[in-house]
């Protein structure tokens, strides 16, 4: 385990124009496309140190490192990633892209439908996991890489690294997947349908072309974060965190309630709405929806009958997956779901059930159990991969 | 037991794996056996664990492991799906020892088990004096022992027995070396090779 400090990694946003239409899961296509993305590291000679890192719902190219004097500025998997971390950017040549239909960069439907003129909104077309996979591909095509090391991600971005291994098997060679799922389930789905009916519904929604009325929906990305963001916690870090605590008890009554029903009257109802608002400030509304949309559409097995073991025969990736067992919205169960199809296809894999409080978030916090796996499972992968440089 | 004990033991029990087996290891600890089995008899497999630092050694050897608890069932496995599963100190930490014992023949063509024998004389003469045995190969005392399935050499016969489990190689382990004469008396380790009948 490496000891010594390292310098501040400084991360440089970089984007790659594609002209080529690239033909959609739907039937649909888009042309004239930007990927945002950020690379971390050298890649060596023979190009096999490469790993690509596939972001979640509201995370971007932006993984590790900060930018150049601007504070608070480090990137969403910057404790995973970077020189002498888990995922060594001494040894790796690391990726991070943006996906399409995003609103950090790469096109979205924020930006200009060339055939229009006019901001795409709600005319973005439905991009899946599988065009985000075949777009991140044609970035590594264009990089002149034809083989990941490794391709990981939580969450979403787990999804992702998932479905290389099945569309691209033969570019993959290991696969790290995080408090990731098969597929949604209703309950999933039924969360996310209520985010999106929050933002459909609220008036400045204007069907999705809320940009020429110069608004943004901000009342239903705020509710739709709070769902969201209950989601993601564990009922016991909630308690935890803020149990039934007051934000401001009055003094003139025993309860210390102001016995108002609109009001903020828990911490954990400013909390939410305090994410709520941070939220809406960012983000895109059509974005959400169409992100939202990408995780519920994933299914690999759909197309095999509902058969995931006879999906996974595709693979060949070795695979390393993690869980944390308090994590309801990707339970442990669903990743055992995809330890069992790869075990079915007598794949390597390696399993992690980290116990550990946080629920879904877990993935992007520090639990040195789940540090520790991840860094020496890159360690394996390290040996087997010539460093950059040549030198062993 | 000593580093030199250990890697003879390790060495008998991998000696009754056929090379180039696929191999399940409940209870694989930091997958030493399986390390030894991938090296030196072309085996291929997973191990099953539930400890935390464990499952990290066995990813820093590059063992495939499975973060499992045991006491839940194998129903991540199919039926015959292993040439061999192992249970190498295992089946007495387990709630559920004589379903998993089951469960290990129904997984593995083959099945191999081992645990500490408490019918080994040094455990008797303890019992006998009144105490229950701590010794090298049982360091802990009655009421913090993780070993919560107390059985002999000649309990585990009758169990397979029971099972209609057909015993194919029995014997006992001291010090690394093979016990073939009394290991139920002689043996501190009991070492057993099933299939289902």
């Amino acid at each position: 385990m490496s000891t010594k400090t390292h310098p501040p990694l400084i991360a440089k946003p970089q984007s790659m124009h594609f002209a080529a239409p690239l033909s959609l899961q739907s039937g649909a296509s888009l042309r004239d496309y930007t990927l945002a993305y950020e690379t971390y590291g050298t890649l060596n000679a023979d190009k096999s140190n490469a790993v690509l890192v596939c972001h979640a719902l509201n995370a971007s190219h932006h993984v590790a490192g900060v930018y150049e004097n601007q504070a608070h500025s480090e990137g969403w998997w910057d404790n995973m990633i970077g020189p002498g971390k888990p995922v060594d950017t001494a040894r790796f040549f690391v990726i991070g892209v943006n996906n399409l239909g995003s609103c950090f960069g790469s096109t979205g439907p924020m930006h200009t439908h060339p055939d229009t003129g006019q901001v795409y909104g709600a005319d973005f077309p439905v991009v899946t996991v599988e065009d985000w996979v075949n777009a991140q591909a044609l970035l590594l095509d264009a990089l002149g890489i034809t083989q990941l090391a490794a391709v990981m991600g939580g969450s979403l971005g787990g999804m992702q690294a998932l479905s290389w291994t099945l569309q691209h098997p033969e570019r993959v060679r290991h696969a790290v997947v995080v408090a990731s799922a098969p597929n949604l389930t209703a309950e999933n789905i039924a969360f996310n349908e209520v985010a999106r009916r929050a933002i459909v519904t609220d008036p400045d929604f204007h069907g999705g072309h809320f940009y020429q009325h110069g608004v943004v929906p901000k009342r239903g990305l705020r509710i739709a974060r709070m769902v969201g963001h209950i989601t993601y916690l564990s009922d016991d870090v909630m308690n935890e965190k803020f149990g039934r605590e007051l934000r401001n008890a009055v003094a003139d009554n025993a309860t210390g309630y102001r016995y108002s029903t609109q009001d903020v009257e828990f911490q954990i109802e400013s909390y939410l709405r305090y994410q709520g608002d941070k939220f809406s400030e960012y983000f895109d509304a059509n974005t959400y929806l169409l992100i939202t949309r990408a995780l519920d559409y994933f299914d690999p097995a759909r197309s095999h009958g509902g058969d995931l073991s006879a999906a996974f025969a595709r693979t060949s990736a070795k695979f390393l997956l993690v869980s944390f067992t308090t994590d309801w919205r990707f339970s442990s169960a669903r990743s055992r779901e995809m330890v069992r199809a790869l075990l079915d296809n007598q794949r390597d894999v390696s399993y992690a059930e980290i116990d550990a409080p946080h629920g879904h978030d877990a993935f992007l916090l520090d639990d040195a159990r789940y540090m520790n796996v991840v860094r020496s499972y890159f360690e394996r992968i390290a040996q087997e991969t010539p460093l950059a440089g040549g030198a062993a | 037991m000593t580093h030199d004990t250990q890697l003879r033991t390790l060495q008998a029990i991998a000696a009754l794996v056929p090379h180039g087996s696929r191999v399940l290891d409940l209870g694989c600890g930091d997958g030493a056996l399986l390390a030894h089995l991938q090296q030196h008899r072309g085996c291929s497999g997973y191990g099953v664990e539930l400890n935390d630092a464990n499952v990290h050694a066995c990813v820093q050897r590059g063992v495939n492991v499975l973060q499992l608890n045991l006491d839940q069932g194998l129903s991540l496995f199919g039926d015959q799906s292993f040439d061999v599963v192992l249970q190498i100190d295992t089946l007495q930490h387990l709630r559920n020892a004589e379903t998993m014992l089951l469960e290990t023949a129904r997984v593995g063509r083959l099945g191999i088990v081992s645990f500490p024998n408490f019918g080994h004389w040094p455990n008797r003469w303890s019992v006998l004096q009144g105490r229950m045995p701590v010794t090298k190969r049982l360091p802990y005392q009655w009421y913090d022992t993780p070993n919560i399935r107390v059985g002999t050499f000649a309990d585990f016969e009758v169990l397979a027995t029971k099972n209609g489990l057909h015993l194919l190689d029995a014997f006992g382990l001291q010090d690394g070396a093979r016990v073939a004469v009394w290991p139920n008396l002689l043996a501190g380790t009991a070492v057993f090779k099933f299939q289902r009948g």
